[in-house]
């Protein structure tokens, strides 16, 4: 609830709005009560003048008798609380409360304090001067007194009385005090319509608003939520209704026009990922089955044609035949299929084939806002390779890189050069026999992806497997034993504990006795299995010399593989994607670069990311 | 019902399905060959290699050593043995390969007895049609050469790209010399696909035996020579003009003219 759009937008406007409402209520009322103040004062003053004048006659007469009257009826109105006349020397002569007369006031009293500050009074002073605002008690209604001067004229210093000297300048003041409970009430009235008012347009305000983002903001956002949950959870085909023409409404569609290629791209990925393990698939179903179905075959359509003299097992011969060939039939179909995954090679350009692999998973690059930085080398040879299935690797390997970096921000790199490579480190040894014909390839102990070269060494002792990299040169070997260079016995074939090693020669680094391994149509393998030393030799590739490789690397900053399953990634079903993954991708990737005379290889950092590295060889024609 | 010599003819056959050897052996041994029989490729060329065979059939796929290899191999030993190869996972690159690396044929598994004892007819004519042409070439047989832009793949079948892009298909001399007296011939209808290395038509000998034709190419037929139907004697006429089987739009020509080889050579 708080954390809605619609919720805070209400909140800052109705925020706002009371600031702004407050400070114009304060103004305005601040601005009215200054005039309705300064009206009261005018009118008290007139009041108070008005008094004066009435007792004038009076006093001129000396009448005090009437002029007593005419107070205490001033007195009587009943927003009047005090009217009283006082002289120079501060003794109350008149008052409307009886009890007053005849007290005298201290000068420095609230009511004489403005005229008698100072040691010389002053004798003429501005209304506002001479009005005062108190209260009694802090409780009780606003009071208004007014300070009027009785000023000193001809004819009071003329009159038969003679009371008055004529250098007298003020003889006394009438001092007339107004209660301002009607004012205060009309005012405190005022404020509060004006908060009442302030208040329902704040409500008004608000509610309109809410009902707006209702409108334009909070269903179009939640119609757009739904469809990233629904998207999320696998549904690409959802899509979200016409939002209108407003920046969500655009949202909307580029976001079912999103889903859309997203759908087809996956379609595209799901599609090739099938076809490579169908085909598989077929391959081998074909191959196993037509091994029977060729027994039966033959020997049906045998007896078939020896039996021509007899109808009644002829006739049954022939459904056997008929449908031995059904089948023949459906298998080859199913090598029909499989043949698609088989490469077309043709003379291509490695960058177009990239380029092409890099648009089918653009749009989830995007989505994922994982860069890619391209460096391609300026002038690469073309290589003969099936440009189709050589985007599947690319497709695949910038997937799985986009899988590794995952919702964080990242970076896929993908690199060309040109490179001369020693068959020393690069080449793989995918057969090695021993002496007597038994095959030494391990499937079970892989080394970096590859089924490694199994052979038994002999200490005194002791004995234990060692597993050889087949990759020649590059010794990713793996020992269950410590090998010193002289307590070697013997390098035997695990099979028929053959001696594998050669006593004309040793190890020309370090003197070592050497094993010698059959590699089939390809010469001997020469080489050393020490700690220290893994020499190796094989006369057949050095022979060939360097050849041309174009190199391919694509890395990226993803979380990387831990060193434990390293060696399985490119085993086929092995998959960290549980349920989402056929464990087919990189396996494909695998049997693709095979058959082009490839190598792919893998290094990885946990947390810091994955290189693939492929070597394509250029061919020299 | 076969017009073969009445010498022993003597058959290696090599697989490592026992079903399968038993099968050639009963199969082949009706016609009058001896076979011996090898469950991998070592065993086979152990024997290859001591032994004189007229012929070798041998399946691609064989543990340790593959059918490829065994090629290679007695590629190597320049032994004069015509093998014939056969697979259970036939393919155009298997067979496209067996026939690069010099095997005569290409038999896809499972053949019917009919199939096999056509391909080791030819494979035997074969042999025979070779030596008779190493040891005294006979100035009065008629060889008709194969054109010099036309090119082949194996020895039975030849094709020639036109300007247009279009691709005509035929059989060869040899092939048409070693099936002997042809019958009938059989074509595919209309705007069927071909593959490359695949059967694309058959041809009924005189003898009874049905053989199949290696098509050069993948595409799609979009004409067919309807006089040879009607006439088939055409073909042993004049076999590289006006006996032409199909003409073909191709599907893949770049791709697969790698595999083709001149076919004057």
């Amino acid at each position: 609830m708080f954390n809605k759009i619609s919720f805070k937008l209400i909140l800052t406007i109705v925020v706002v709005a009371i600031l702004v409402f407050t400070g114009y209520a304060i103004i305005t009322l601040q601005t009215q009560t200054n005039l309705v103040m300064s009206q009261v004062k005018n009118f008290v003053n007139t009041q108070s003048e008005t008094i004066k004048n009435s007792t004038k006659v009076s006093m001129l007469n000396n009448n005090r008798e009437l002029t007593h009257e005419i107070i205490r009826t001033v007195g009587q109105q009943p927003c009047i609380r005090q009217v009283r006349i006082l002289n120079k020397e501060g003794e109350v002569m008149y008052a409307a409360d009886t009890t007053e007369i005849g007290k005298v006031l201290d000068k420095k009293a609230e009511a004489c304090y403005s005229c008698h500050a100072s040691d010389q009074p002053l004798e003429k002073l501005t209304i506002s001067e001479r009005v005062r605002v108190y209260r009694k008690h802090p409780d009780s209604t606003r009071i208004m007194g007014i300070i009027n001067p009785i000023y000193n004229e001809p004819s009071c210093w003329q009159a038969d009385c003679h009371v008055h000297s004529k250098n007298q300048k003020v003889l006394g003041v009438l001092d007339l005090t107004v209660c301002l409970k009607h004012v205060d009430q009309e005012i405190a009235s005022v404020r509060q319509k004006m908060v009442v008012m302030a208040g329902l347009a704040i409500i008004l305000l608000a509610a309109i608003l809410w009902l707006l983002i209702q409108k334009f903001v909070d269903r179009p956002v939640k119609k757009l939520l739904t469809a990233t949950r629904q998207v999320a959870s696998g549904n690409l085909n959802y899509n979200i209704p016409d939002l209108g023409n407003d920046e969500l409404g655009i949202l909307a569609r580029s976001f079912n026009n999103m889903t859309r290629k997203l759908a087809e791209a996956r379609q595209q990925l799901f599609q090739s990922d099938k076809m490579a393990s169908l085909g598989r698939l077929a391959a081998g179903v074909a191959h196993e089955i037509n091994n029977p179905l060729t027994g039966i075959l033959t020997y049906a359509s045998f007896l078939l044609k020896r039996t021509k003299n007899q109808p009644e097992i002829h006739n049954d011969l022939q459904v056997i035949v008929r449908e031995t060939m059904r089948s023949r039939e459906i298998v080859k179909g199913l090598l029909d299929f499989a043949r698609q995954s088989i490469p077309k090679k043709i003379k291509t350009d490695i960058h177009q084939v990239i380029n092409r692999a890099l648009t089918v998973v653009e749009n989830q690059l995007t989505l994922n806002h994982i860069e890619v930085e391209k460096k391609f080398a300026p002038r690469l040879p073309e290589v003969q390779i099936d440009p189709n299935q050589m985007q599947q690797v690319f497709i695949n390997l910038i997937s799985n890189a986009q899988h590794a970096i995952g919702s964080k921000v990242g970076k896929i790199k993908i690199k060309t050069t040109l490179v001369r490579l020693s068959p020393y480190g690069k080449v793989q040894i995918k057969q090695a026999l021993c002496p007597k014909g038994h095959d030494l390839m391990d499937e079970r102990q892989r080394i970096d992806g590859l089924p490694s070269i199994k052979i038994k060494v002999q200490l005194d002792g002791q004995e234990g497997m060692v597993y050889l990299d087949p990759i020649y040169g590059r010794n990713h070997f793996r020992s269950e034993i410590s090998v010193k260079n002289d307590d070697i016995k013997d390098i035997v074939c695990p099979k028929c504990n053959i001696s594998l090693i050669d006593k004309e020669q040793t190890c020309p680094k370090c003197e070592a006795p050497v094993y010698v391994l059959e590699i089939p149509g390809k010469g001997q393998l020469q080489g050393c299995f020490t700690d220290d030393c893994q020499w190796q030799y094989w006369d057949f590739i050095e022979k060939q010399g360097p050849r041309d490789y174009i190199e391919i690397k694509v890395s990226d900053t993803g979380c990387g593989i831990p060193p434990e399953i390293i060696d399985k990634i490119f085993d086929p079903f092995f998959t960290t994607k549980g349920q989402q993954g056929t464990g087919l991708g990189l396996a494909v990737i695998w049997g693709i670069l095979e058959n082009h005379e490839g190598t792919i290889s893998v290094e990885s950092k946990l947390g810091k990311g994955t290189t693939f590295t492929i070597h394509l060889p250029v061919q020299t024609t | 019902m076969m017009t073969m010599s009445k010498e022993d003819k003597h058959l290696l056959a090599i697989d490592d399905e026992q079903v399968i050897l038993d099968a050639v052996k009963r199969v082949a041994g009706s016609e009058g060959w001896q076979v011996s029989t090898a469950a991998d490729a070592h065993q086979g060329l152990d024997l290859a290699l001591k032994n004189e065979y007229d012929l070798c059939l041998c399946d691609i796929k064989l543990p340790d050593m593959d059918g490829f290899e065994f090629l290679e191999h007695l590629n190597r030993t320049n032994s004069p043995l015509p093998v014939i190869m056969t697979t259970g996972y036939a393919t155009v690159e298997n067979a496209v390969k067996s026939l690069d690396l010099g095997a005569i044929d290409y038999l896809p598994k499972p053949f019917t007895a009919d199939e096999l004892l056509s391909a080791l007819y030819r494979g035997f004519r074969y042999v025979q049609i070779q030596q008779q042409h190493q040891s005294k070439p006979d100035p009065n047989s008629l060889i008709v050469p194969c054109p010099s832009q036309y090119k082949k793949l194996g020895y039975a079948s030849w094709c020639f790209m036109d300007l247009d892009g279009s691709v005509k298909i035929g059989l060869s001399f040899l092939f048409l010399k070693i099936i002997g007296v042809i019958k009938k011939i059989n074509l595919l209808p209309m705007e069927s696909e071909i593959n490359q290395g695949f059967s694309c038509a058959e041809v009924e000998a005189k003898n009874g035996l049905v053989h199949p034709v290696v098509s050069p190419l993948s595409g799609q037929i979009i004409q067919r020579n309807e006089n040879l139907i009607e006439n088939p004697e055409i073909l042993e006429k004049d076999p590289y003009f006006e006996g032409w089987l199909y003409v073909i739009v191709p599907h893949n020509l770049n791709y697969e003219i790698n595999h083709l080889t001149f076919c004057c050579q």
